[in-house]
């Protein structure tokens, strides 16, 4: 399934902004240019820390906030001076939302209702989406006598039932438990496979973001950083704020030596990015991509370290390492012992760190 | 509280001895006295009086609601909302009398109205006495009571609800409608009672700007406790009108359910 998904879908964008900027009260910048394509069927998430205008991003799509400039296209059609109520996207609103006094089955009928479709048709359409969501059972109930995942399906169903052509999500995910939340994303991605309408998610969660999306934006003080695949925006940051929000990175510093080696505090590494000799980089590299081992392996940039601390976490154990002045991270797996190659080392216990340089990324120069 | 009332209780079965005692022994003549079950026939004075006076309330606060409502909404959604909710509890400051006092001013022949109309060269109007001012006057001291629970929903409205319409595709007012009013119901049946119920008691407004013209259940009950001293059936007369709003507030109650109850509390 997942395979599958992450195949970019084809087609016009579903979604246009092209230099969109806001500035709240003539000084707060929350949005400063933004351009980005959303293409129909895709799952695309917007990831950022709280501030940095996913949000407010979000709501300019839904009407809710009008951009001081720039331009927003939405299935094609240029979406200025369109009411919330006139635009072909629907909402689920980071705490739902719901309308207390309405029971589950009448705030789902809600926008079919609106829009004045025969009650016959209404019914036949909340009760299919009722059952695709799986709360069939709950049509009754107030919203008060839901649980946070009842509420959230409520939510989802209220919004999809109107077949949008981009649904809207605005961390909906936020409120609720771990367990709840893995639960609820397969579900979110199994929905949106089986009725291919566009998502444009926001979230502040790295992992939601990596697992879930087609692709994704990740969002600073009002602007995109780097737009890609999951994978991309994982394995080749093309910023320090990229590398350091989506998981932990080894951020090293360096002055190009050849196109192909750089001097850091780690002594010369060598690298597969084409660089200018004479000038400064910031390289990135994750911390399950360090190879460890007790005898020198051989391999190129090989350093020697000293173990400060280890965090067991589990699935990993996580090595706070010090290579001369810098300090560095490296995941293991916690693999069976016998397994070959397994090794664990020990507090003050002197090792051999290779950091592979096709996993070297250049994040900033 | 419950023992003036409990007093009244006992009173209303009771007749009016000489110089307005309270004798027995006890009898029902003063409620049928009310409801025009005399001697001498039927005669519906006092029911005629009680529907005029049922009417005068529910206009008065349809016309509060009226006004009350949007004044609500402005000032709740005011930059100077502190400011604006000070001149709506102003008028409690000073006496309740004064004000009605300041109302025959403005109305009188002489008055501030009429002076103004003269200005324009227009003919002056007899409001005072009359039922518009008897209107106005009463609007104008209830209307605090309706904006300041309205007010005090409105600042509670959750308005992604109002935004959740509207991307469901309800128009503004559709929206408002669906989402925004049901959440200023409480604040608009707390307002409406504190309305109505003492809209449907008035005598001292009826009696200043009516002049004694405008005669109203309250202006009954009250002249049995003083001019008349007929405390027996001033007693059975309130508590009729105690009655009639208690089975209102019932079966509002029961229409709306227990929801209902929960906001009457």
């Amino acid at each position: 399934m997942a395979t599958e998904s992450r195949k970019p879908p084809e087609g016009p964008p579903a979604v246009e902004l092209k230099n969109v900027r806001k500035v709240f009260d003539s000084e707060t910048v929350a949005l400063d240019g933004v351009s980005l394509a959303v293409r129909e069927g895709e799952f695309f998430s917007l990831l950022g820390p709280s501030g940095c205008g996913k949000t407010t991003l979000l709501r300019i799509l839904g009407g809710f906030e009008v951009p001081d400039a720039g331009e927003v296209r939405i299935a094609g059609q240029d979406m200025k001076d369109v009411p919330p109520f006139h635009r072909p996207v629907n909402t689920v609103f980071q705490n739902y939302a719901l309308f207390p006094h309405m029971n589950v089955f009448d705030n789902v009928a809600f926008g079919l209702r609106m829009k004045r479709l025969p009650e016959a048709q209404v019914r036949r359409r909340v009760e299919a989406m009722l059952e695709l969501v799986q709360i069939a059972d709950l049509a009754r109930r107030r919203p008060h006598e839901l649980s946070g995942g009842q509420k959230q399906r409520v939510a989802l169903a209220r919004a999809l039932v109107n077949e949008p052509k981009v649904l809207l999500l605005d961390e909906p995910l936020g409120a609720l438990d771990l367990k709840l939340r893995k639960e609820l994303q397969i579900e979110l991605m199994r929905l949106q496979m089986e009725l291919k309408i566009t998502f444009v998610y926001v979230t502040h969660d790295q992992e939601e973001a990596l697992v879930m999306s087609d692709r994704m934006a990740v969002m600073r003080d009002g602007r995109i950083e780097q737009i890609g695949l999951p994978e991309e925006l994982y394995e080749r940051p093309r910023t320090p704020f990229v590398a350091r929000f989506l998981g932990t990175s080894n951020l090293i510093e360096g002055r190009a030596l050849e196109p192909h080696a750089i001097e850091t505090p780690l002594g010369p590494l060598r690298v597969v990015a084409e660089l200018t000799p004479g000038r400064d980089y910031l390289l990135s590299i994750r911390p399950e991509k360090l190879r460890l081992s007790r005898a020198p392996s051989g391999g190129p940039n090989e350093v020697r370290a000293r173990v400060r601390d280890i965090v067991y976490t589990g699935a990993e154990n996580q090595y706070i390492l010090s290579a001369g002045e810098l300090e560095l991270i490296a995941y293991t797996l916690n693999a069976d012992i016998s397994e070959p190659g397994y090794e664990e080392y020990d507090y003050g216990e002197e090792v051999f760190v290779r950091l592979p340089p096709e996993n070297l990324v250049v994040v900033g120069g | 509280m419950v023992v003036p009332a409990l007093f009244m209780l006992v009173a209303s079965f009771l007749q009016r001895g000489p110089h307005g005692t309270l004798v027995g022994p006890p009898t029902l003549a003063n409620y049928l006295r009310f409801f025009g079950l005399t001697e001498a026939g039927f005669d519906p004075l006092y029911l005629l009086i009680l529907a005029r006076s049922v009417f005068f309330a529910l206009v008065v606060t349809l016309i509060t609601l009226l006004l009350g409502y949007p004044l609500a909404f402005a000032i709740a959604q005011s930059r100077h909302k502190e400011a604006l909710l000070l001149l709506v509890v102003l008028p409690f400051w000073t006496n309740f009398l004064i004000r009605i006092y300041a109302w025959i001013v403005i109305f009188q022949k002489k008055g501030v109205v009429n002076a103004f109309l003269g200005m324009l060269g227009l003919d002056p109007l007899t409001l005072y006495p009359s039922w518009f001012a008897v209107y106005t006057a009463t609007v104008y001291t209830y209307l605090p009571f309706l904006v300041l629970p309205v007010f005090t929903a409105v600042e509670r409205v959750d308005w992604t609800l109002h935004e959740a319409a509207q991307d469901l595709g309800a128009g503004r007012f559709r929206s408002f409608l669906h989402a925004v009013w049901p959440q200023t119901l409480p604040g608009v049946v707390a307002g409406v009672l504190l309305v109505f119920i003492p809209a449907l008691g008035t005598f001292v407004i009826s009696d200043l700007l009516g002049a004694g013209r405008v005669i109203l259940i309250g202006n009954v009950i009250q002249q049995q406790f003083g001019v008349v001293r007929d405390w027996a059936f001033g007693s059975a007369a309130a508590y009729v009108l105690m009655g009639l709003v208690l089975l209102g507030l019932w079966l509002y109650a029961r229409r709306a359910g227990e929801e209902g109850l929960d906001r009457l509390v």
